[in-house]
């Protein structure tokens, strides 16, 4: 169980991209069937927590929007408030 | 000399224009004239200039799309394919797009400006690049108070709220506007860290729309090291910054949408590969509890329990047979020494004394005395009968 433990909480570093990407990679590896029992374990462990961190990176996920505006010729960054932004 | 007939010649041209590929993809400016509606609800009309005319038609459908009313003396451009009409000889572009392209001085300027980037090949596909799948940053170019941001910011937070939306607020009408749209551009373009940039603005007249014809924002957008999306007006609105963007949105919506992914997808996307990869696990498990039971029956046959069984079974058999074996010789010995005793026993000198012969010899020399001769009166002699000796004393020889 630690285990799993540790490959979701390793996988919480990553961004959607490549949390997906190695999760489709190590779908593709364990399909091909050659690995030896532990290291197929410990990859389906790790793609678990990868598709775990792919749902929680979505399921947390709220838009953030940024406005440039220019202060003294110089670009600033600051919030973007809207009246009517859903 | 062959001689076509009519039929069999407007065949053959008719196979050279309509599978020509210059001519199935084309772009077409011009003045409408002879605009006619047919009781079909297809749009019959003209485009000429001043050396020259095309008829052209457009169907029902896209009539139905087009929300301008196309007069006589408007400029137009207009999108279609050439064809032949056989039945009257005519060749026409069937037109799927058309817009007005604004009077007079509007209209020239828009053409040559098309034509001049154009032929600088601003337009080229070559150019168009392929949007990232996954942005993480997006630049978006267009009025803070617009309804299209909105729009735009709504199609994104549903699909994919995982991106980061950099707005670079610019007024999107006006003679002020250009300058603006070109300094956002800019300011957008210059952090590496953006993806990709969204310039967007809604429907509007062909006046309000006009910045997006300007020369300046249309060369920003070439300058551009991100791949830009224009997203101006609606459907039917075709501006010179759609032609010279990396990707042609028909609205702000649509641009948002071409933008990033859609998460519904995504989801099913991740539940997928997290059932293949537990299917891929199962098989392993199997395929591994196979080999184990294989390698199990094999170590079954191979194990010290197994072999020392099959020892002591042996070593048993063995020492039955030798028992056997050892019995059968025991008792041959024993009917063999038997055999030899009674043989023994038959030649034994005793066993004639027995039946009352007696052994006589000479006492001093020990010789058996078997004639008379060997005798003289006075010898003593030693007699041995059955159960013992005694001595005796010739009296008389022969």
């Amino acid at each position: 169980m630690s285990d799993v433990q540790d490959a979701a909480a390793t996988a919480k570093n990553l961004s959607f991209e490549d949390a997906l990407a190695e999760l489709e990679a190590a779908v593709r590896q364990l399909e091909e069937g050659n690995l030896p029992l532990t290291e197929a374990i410990a990859l389906y462990e790790r793609g678990m927590g990868l598709a775990q961190q792919c749902s929680d990176l979505l399921d947390g996920a709220q838009l953030q929007v940024e406005q440039l505006t220019l202060v003294n010729g110089r670009q600033q960054r600051g919030f973007f408030f809207a009246d009517e932004q859903a | 000399m062959k001689t076509w007939t009519v039929g069999s010649l407007t065949h053959y041209i008719q196979e050279l224009l309509e599978f020509d590929p210059q001519l199935g993809d084309v772009w077409l400016s011009g003045e409408l004239s002879n605009v006619s509606h047919s009781s079909a609800g297809h749009l019959y009309f003209t485009l000429k200039d001043a050396t020259a005319a095309i008829r052209c038609v457009m169907w029902r459908s896209v009539v139905e799309k087009v929300t301008w009313a196309p007069a006589q003396g408007t400029a137009a451009l207009a999108h279609g394919r050439i064809s032949v009409y056989s039945v009257q000889g005519n060749y026409q572009l069937v037109v799927d797009q058309l817009q007005p392209i604004g009077l007079g001085d509007l209209y020239n300027q828009f053409e040559r400006l098309r034509e001049q980037l154009k032929a600088e090949g601003l337009f080229d596909d070559a150019r168009k690049r392929l949007l990232p799948a996954f942005p993480k940053l997006l630049g978006i170019v267009t009025s803070p108070q617009a309804a299209a941001l909105r729009d735009v910011l709504n199609v994104i937070g549903r699909r994919y709220p995982l991106v980061r939306i950099r707005l670079a607020p610019t007024l999107v009408q006006g003679t002020t506007a250009p300058p603006q749209i070109v300094a956002a551009l800019q300011a957008v373009d210059a952090d590496d860290e953006v993806d990709a940039i969204l310039l967007v603005r809604g429907g509007g007249s062909l006046e309000e729309l006009w910045a997006f014809n300007d020369e300046q924002v249309a060369r920003a957008i070439a300058a551009c090291r991100h791949p830009v999306v224009c997203g101006v007006g609606h459907e039917t609105d075709f501006t010179i910054a759609d032609f010279v963007a990396d990707v042609r949105a028909p609205t702000p919506s649509a641009a948002a949408e071409l933008a990033v992914p859609d998460q519904a997808e995504l989801r099913q996307r991740v539940g997928l590969r997290a059932r293949q990869i537990e299917q891929a696990l199962r098989r392993r498990l199997s395929l591994a509890r196979q080999a184990t039971d294989q390698q199990r029956r094999a170590l079954q046959r191979l194990s010290p329990q197994t072999q020392i069984e099959a020892r002591r079974q042996q070593v048993d058999d063995l020492s039955q047979r030798a028992g056997r074996s050892l019995g059968h010789a025991l008792a041959l010995h024993h009917s063999q020494l038997a055999g030899w005793q009674a043989r023994l026993a038959a030649l034994s000198p005793l066993a004639v004394l027995e039946r009352g012969y007696a052994i006589v010899r000479q006492q001093d020399t020990g010789a058996i005395v078997r004639q008379v001769e060997q005798v003289a009166p006075g010898d003593r002699l030693s007699v041995r009968v059955q159960d013992g000796e005694f001595g005796a004393t010739v009296r008389s020889g022969a």
